[in-house]
């Protein structure tokens, strides 16, 4: 049932991102879910520079760089002040990068989410590391050139499952967003801020740059994803709650692969690889989400 | 009000009566005793803080990072390797420009594994920005926890307070504990105007092109330089209200009024030790001033300068060492003496790494030889088992 989206705007013109930057889309449907009152800890990430140098700003809420795996602690110690002021109405949010989630800060996250504290966590993930000029991450999938992982040997092993990661913390509540679904995404923003504990989105931001595509179609590939059940939208309540939000078409993978200069290299038998892991995924979703 | 505390619980107690909103901290061997009490102070409502247990040193320090930068006076403790894992995030706590107040008990580096006394962890923090302290006893620890708040907020930089493992973190000691009125006189709530506030939302720690970064640094380093004056303004008003202060550097001659032939320069733990062995020496005929360093930084030049120049000859005493130069503290000392004219001949003594005894026998060795014909050298090493 698609919402309206708030009408207003908490980032202002003139940000440093890249043509069709799928992070920078991202950030303007946070600040939509979020209230009156929120403060954003950013650890380095494509964001560090997007949101621009001293002494400029691109956003109209409080924020706070920090260093690459401090996401979740530093979201702990401004929770805790402001707590200790008696300010609990104040969102604290961390915007970190799939590097600065999957890789570097996930001890940090972890930590956080073992606490449960009252803080939601937004992971805007490109497949890699992107700032720093492609290279692969935890988060990039199987097959994907990056600089890493040149075209003689891209990357051989599967994305780390973030998600089952963060549920398996137990915390309220982890969902999947996505820039091609603002609704659906602006929901998941509104629903985590109204429960407390620790929240978790994980947002499925293209990057044309590192993807090697043109910039108008990041939000093109990111409805592929979600159609392909590649990156399928849900949520899981307590870690155990599972809802699939949207049911997708299921086209194959092809479409999205072929798309993108990152997988040209991808012979037919890798696709069908990739489509069996695609297929094994969606069908485990599936189960999870009967049980729950 | 006179009690007896561990030298740890002397500094949870001074976090106590400094009315801490944030502690962030995770275990390690000797620091334990100083968050354990803080945890049950804070469980207990004794403390009104807010304690967050996090998974890493270096999640505590990004921890109390946020705190800070949110408005709320912060605390941390650690030591030796969770001191070098928080090495990053002491560079950001300077950089961000948060007073924030750390205890550090001195513990060797492995490997292999020691858990005893040695200056090395936090001497290896000497760039990162922040402010040094280091205390002789029980008593100076809670006092100069204190200090170290008012320093802080005074001159917005970090400061850590180090005591020795286990000389001092597990020792108890009689303490003049202050009331908390006369605390809160001294030191008064934080009250910062930039921080973290949806109502007036400002960027911090953003990028900083070389249009702007060296003029940052510069800050740092005038805030540096205020805070020798300020430290040496504090710990007089601290004198003022409790009857007690300490100096950046304080010398304690072996006859009043008089200059021994050598100044014998101490930090920390062994300063005691020191004042036993400058007595048995004096009985024995051989007059030596015992120098004790308390702020290492900012490093206060000047009065190293002052107080160490006229001397013929300086011993050293460092519990720790920089491999390929030397003692870390006679390093200094000796860049701090080198502008002068006449300068004194230094003795730079390394002894008692990882916690191997420094006792007065040691200190009357090192004096023999200074006093003695030991040729000049850069390093200098007593008690070696070879």
């Amino acid at each position: 049932m698609p919402i309206e989206l708030p009408v207003h705007e908490r980032m202002y013109s003139g940000h440093l991102a890249c043509p069709g930057c799928g992070a920078a889309i991202a950030m303007r449907f946070l600040l939509k879910g979020l209230g009156e009152k929120a403060i954003l800890s950013i650890p380095a990430c494509c964001w560090s520079i997007i949101g621009g140098p001293f002494p400029y700003t691109a956003l109209q809420v409080p924020v706070l760089h920090t260093a690459f795996e401090t996401g979740g602690a530093v979201a702990s110690g401004i929770r805790a002040a402001l707590d200790a002021r008696g300010d609990t109405e104040t969102q604290v949010v961390t915007w970190a990068g799939d590097g600065g989630t999957f890789d570097i800060g996930l001890q940090s996250l972890s930590g956080a989410a073992e606490r449960n504290e009252n803080i939601l966590y937004v992971c805007y993930d490109n497949e890699a590391y992107m700032n720093t000029g492609v290279q692969s991450s935890g988060a990039t999938p199987t097959g994907a050139w990056t600089t890493t992982t040149p075209t003689g040997s891209p990357k051989p092993t599967r994305k780390k499952d973030i998600m089952q990661i963060m549920a398996a913390h137990r915390i309220p509540y982890a969902a999947t967003a996505s820039i091609a679904y603002p609704e659906d995404m602006v929901r998941k923003v509104q629903k985590a801020v109204s429960l407390k504990g620790t929240k978790f989105l994980h947002v499925y931001a293209p990057c044309p740059t590192g993807w090697k595509v043109p910039s108008e179609i990041s939000v093109k590939l990111a409805r592929l994803a979600v159609q392909t059940r590649i990156f399928p939208l849900y949520e899981v309540e307590d870690g155990v709650r599972y809802t699939i939000n949207l049911e997708p078409v299921g086209y194959l993978v092809d479409e999205y692969y072929r798309t993108q200069g990152r997988f040209k290299h991808l012979t037919r038998e890798d696709l069908d690889r990739i489509q069996a892991q695609v297929d094994e995924n969606w069908e485990r979703l599936k189960a999870l989400a009967r049980i729950g | 009000m006179r009690r007896v505390l561990e030298g740890s619980h002397a500094v949870s107690h001074a976090v106590e009566l400094a009315r801490v909103k944030v502690i962030s901290a995770y275990p390690i061997t000797p620091q334990t005793h100083i968050v354990e009490r803080l945890a049950e102070l804070v469980a207990d409502g004794v403390l009104d803080a807010r304690f967050i247990r996090v998974e890493s040193e270096h999640s505590a320090m990004a921890a109390v990072i946020g705190a800070a930068s949110a408005g709320a006076r912060s605390f941390t403790a650690s030591s030796s390797h969770g001191l070098a894992l928080m090495h990053e995030m002491l560079h950001w706590a300077a950089g961000a420009r948060l007073p924030i107040v750390m205890a550090e008990v001195n513990r060797a580096m492995g490997p292999g594994w020691n858990i005893w006394a040695d200056q090395t962890d936090s001497l290896s923090q000497r760039d990162t920005g922040w402010m040094q302290l280091y205390c002789e006893d029980v008593q100076e620890v809670l006092d100069t926890i204190l200090i170290a708040y008012k320093l802080a907020e005074r001159v917005s930089l970090p400061a850590m307070v180090v005591l020795d493992a286990f000389f001092l973190s597990h020792t108890y000691e009689p303490v003049e504990v202050p009331d908390q009125d006369e605390v809160d006189a001294f030191l008064p709530a934080w009250e910062p105007t930039e921080i973290l506030d949806p109502s007036d939302p400002r960027a911090f720690n953003q990028l900083a092109s070389p249009e702007y970064y060296m003029e940052f640094r510069y800050k740092i380093q005038q805030a540096m330089e205020e805070a020798l004056r300020a430290h040496d303004e504090i710990d007089a008003e601290f004198g003022q209200r409790f009857g007690r202060s300490y100096g950046a550097v304080r010398r304690i001659p072996c006859r009043e009024g008089e200059r021994a032939p050598l100044a014998l320069v101490t930090t920390g733990s062994v300063t005691g030790t020191a004042r036993v062995a400058q007595a048995t020496l004096r009985e024995k005929g051989t007059d030596v001033d015992v120098v004790k360093l308390k702020l290492f930084r900012p490093f206060p030049h000047e009065e190293v300068r002052r107080v160490l120049g006229p001397y013929e000859r300086v011993v050293v005493l460092d519990r720790n060492i920089s491999f390929g130069s030397g003692g870390i503290f006679a390093g200094e000392i000796r860049a701090a003496l080198a502008g002068l004219d006449r300068r004194p001949r230094v003795y730079p003594f390394v002894a008692g790494l990882g916690g191997r005894d420094i006792t007065p026998q040691t200190i009357e060795s090192i004096v023999a030889r200074a006093l003695g014909d030991e040729p000049p050298a850069d390093i200098l090493w007593e008690g070696l088992k070879l």
